[in-house]
């Protein structure tokens, strides 16, 4: 557990005096992600550098496990928590392998023991044990920020800080990156620090998220769900984004919607016109599901366009559907499954990956009513013990998690 | 040219070549080692970078030959000890080198020195393994300038009779004959060209990294 109580960092003096984190009292739970969120100026990565001294604060007191920070030698407090900083910062005169092997090595292990270290976490974040013996400067950017996270793992150490970790990569790989990240997590339980300027990723990777308003005010802290659903302020309101009501549904899962018989074709085969029923709209594509020999869906395809022609279903006549509704995808995915699916269906599957039928846009906003006012029940009866229970400063918020568990699965 | 000339003082120039290695050598080394934590003070102290830095500039604007006459009377040597040319050599190196370190180390990316911050490096350790082999590129580059100018200032020591290349501008010069001269000329850009190679080849056995082919 990480408190930072009642703690301040000014910079500069009089006129120019301008505080970069005020009065900020939280407590970072064990064993879960905290990300600190908020525009730039906002005192994200100062707060996160004062866990670690990088930065002392002007008053207060940050305390790891309740020990203050200022009673450990700065050095050896750094060696004791991982940290994973913005491009990765690896040493470039150093290989990937010696690059993990930094902290090991500074606690007076010998290289060779650390190597061995390093070159098993090489292999945990993914990276092939070949790589170790490269240059930073070889290795692409989210190749380097592996080695990096890896580089903060060495140690084994309980509190990991990570200063936009992900932030200097493509989309696609930042997408990767952070599922990766998050099962890494799940395995090793570690007390995380992260800091982003982007509220997606917060929400995606976050246990609990604050939200840092400029100037160093703490504006909101609570679960993901709570702060899409319940903002505590204009300011988290506006940084979350005018969509937050849609990503909310992220968090719940979709359960079980009723889920439709849909005829499928196999891949492969030949349509024929009796696949389009006679009182089928005239003029109209009429969408059939188009499977593979282990019923995975491939794709729509236009019945009587392909009726037509009397020839085996190819891939190439397929339009491709987007989401598909898993057991465990949230409300928003199966929205999104029916949104994005030319017929208006959302194809629904079994753990397996097969196809078990479709659902539609109007069963998942039955469900999103359903759990909205379920959420509303749940919400009344929190607020009967204790008006002030909506957790700004740092009371434990396992009532939204709660919440999301007790609707309908 | 007079090539017989050459034939008959040949021990006598391979001397004067040996005098010439060392007392340029020698100076660039000692220079490199007082530059080095100098231009590290320079670097991790704004208010004595300025300091040190003008400093440097004015110690370099001081010429040579006042500084060879000058500095027996501070050292308490005789006037053609080679000490004092030593002496003097090593100061223009430090001048020279201490802004070079300094910057040198300026140029380490802000990220790489945080990023050894935060694993737990002291400041000294961190200096040492992580910011100064990630300036060697730079720090070598300044060295090979100091080393050939080292080469060229040592013959100005000539004029006081410290024995090296630069007597034989002298005898060239006295007698009206340039076959000493062109030989000298010769000979200390030999020198140099070695010292630079040498400089070179310690960066690039030193730093690695820095070839390392991309296999993205």
């Amino acid at each position: 557990m990480i408190n930072f109580d009642d703690v301040s960092k000014i910079f500069g003096e009089g006129d120019h005096r301008t505080a970069a984190v005020e009065d900020l009292t939280i407590e970072i739970p064990t064993g879960k992600i905290t990300v600190f969120v908020g525009p730039s100026g906002c005192g994200k990565t100062t707060s996160l550098r004062m866990i670690n001294r990088m930065i002392e604060p002007t008053s207060g007191t940050v305390l790891i496990d309740g020990v203050d920070t200022r009673s450990i030698d700065a050095p050896k407090l750094r060696r004791g928590i991982g940290y994973v900083i913005q491009n990765a910062g690896l040493f470039p005169h150093r290989t990937v392998l010696d690059n993990i092997a930094t902290v090991p090595v500074l606690d007076g292990q010998s290289r060779k023991a650390a190597r061995a270290v390093a070159a098993e976490l090489l292999e945990r974040v993914g990276l092939p044990e070949s790589m170790g013996s490269r240059y930073p400067a070889q290795l692409s950017g989210g190749q380097q920020q592996r080695v990096g996270v890896a580089r903060a793992l060495a140690a084994d150490p309980p509190v990991m800080l990570m200063d936009e970790p992900f932030s200097a990569v493509d989309p696609v790989v930042r997408a990767q990156l952070q599922d990766e990240f998050t099962r890494l997590q799940a395995e090793l339980g570690k007390t995380i620090v992260f800091v982003t300027h982007d509220i997606d990723e917060a929400v995606k990777i976050g246990d609990r998220i604050a939200v840092f308003a400029v100037g160093g005010r703490l504006a909101q802290y609570a679960t993901p769900a709570e702060v899409l659903s319940h903002p505590a302020d204009d300011f988290v309101a506006d940084f979350v984004g005018h969509d937050r009501g849609y990503r909310a549904l992220s968090f719940t899962v979709a359960g079980n919607l009723p889920v439709r018989d849909e005829p499928t074709l196999l891949l492969g085969s030949t349509a024929d016109p009796s696949l389009v029923p006679p009182d089928a709209q005239p003029g109209e594509p009429y969408w059939v599901l188009v499977v593979d020999d282990a019923r995975q869906p491939r794709g729509w395809v236009d019945a009587r366009w392909i009726a037509g022609g009397r020839r085996p279903v190819g891939l190439g006549d397929l339009v491709l559907g987007g989401s598909l509704v898993g057991p465990q995808s949230s409300l928003r995915t199966a929205l999104d499954a029916a949104l994005s699916s030319p017929s208006g269906r959302g194809v629904a599957i079994d753990a397996d990956g097969r196809v078990i039928g479709t659902v539609e846009a109007r069963d998942v906003l039955d469900a999103i009513e359903t759990a909205r006012v379920a959420q509303g029940l749940l919400d009344a009866a929190d607020q009967r013990p204790a008006a002030d229970q909506r957790p700004v400063s740092g009371a434990p918020a396992g009532d939204a998690e709660q919440a999301a568990a007790a609707v309908p699965s | 040219m007079n090539w017989n000339w050459l034939n008959r003082n040949t021990d006598q120039i391979l001397s004067w070549l040996l005098a010439h290695l060392w007392l340029a050598a020698l100076p660039t080394l000692l220079g490199l080692l007082l530059a080095l934590p100098l231009g590290a003070l320079a670097f991790r102290y704004r208010w004595s970078y300025a300091t040190l830095i003008t400093l440097a500039g004015l110690l370099y604007t001081i010429p040579s030959l006042a500084l060879f006459v000058v500095l027996p009377g501070i050292l308490g040597t005789r006037i053609l000890n080679p000490l004092n040319v030593v002496v003097a050599l090593t100061l223009y190196t430090v001048a020279l080198l201490v802004r070079v370190v300094a910057d040198a180390l300026d140029s380490v990316p802000p990220l790489v020195r945080q990023s050894a911050t935060a694993m737990g490096y002291r400041p000294i350790r961190s200096l040492i393994t992580v910011q100064l082999p990630l300036a060697i590129p730079v720090i070598g580059a300044g060295l090979r300038v100091a080393a050939v100018s080292n080469v060229s200032l040592v013959s100005v020591a000539a004029l006081l009779g410290v024995p090296q290349l630069g007597q034989l501008f002298l005898v060239g010069f006295q007698l009206n004959f340039y076959t000493p001269i062109v030989a000298g000329i010769v000979l200390c850009l030999l020198v140099a060209a070695v010292f630079d190679t040498i400089i070179l080849v310690a960066v690039r056995i030193a730093t690695p990294w820095t070839r390392a082919v991309s296999h993205r």
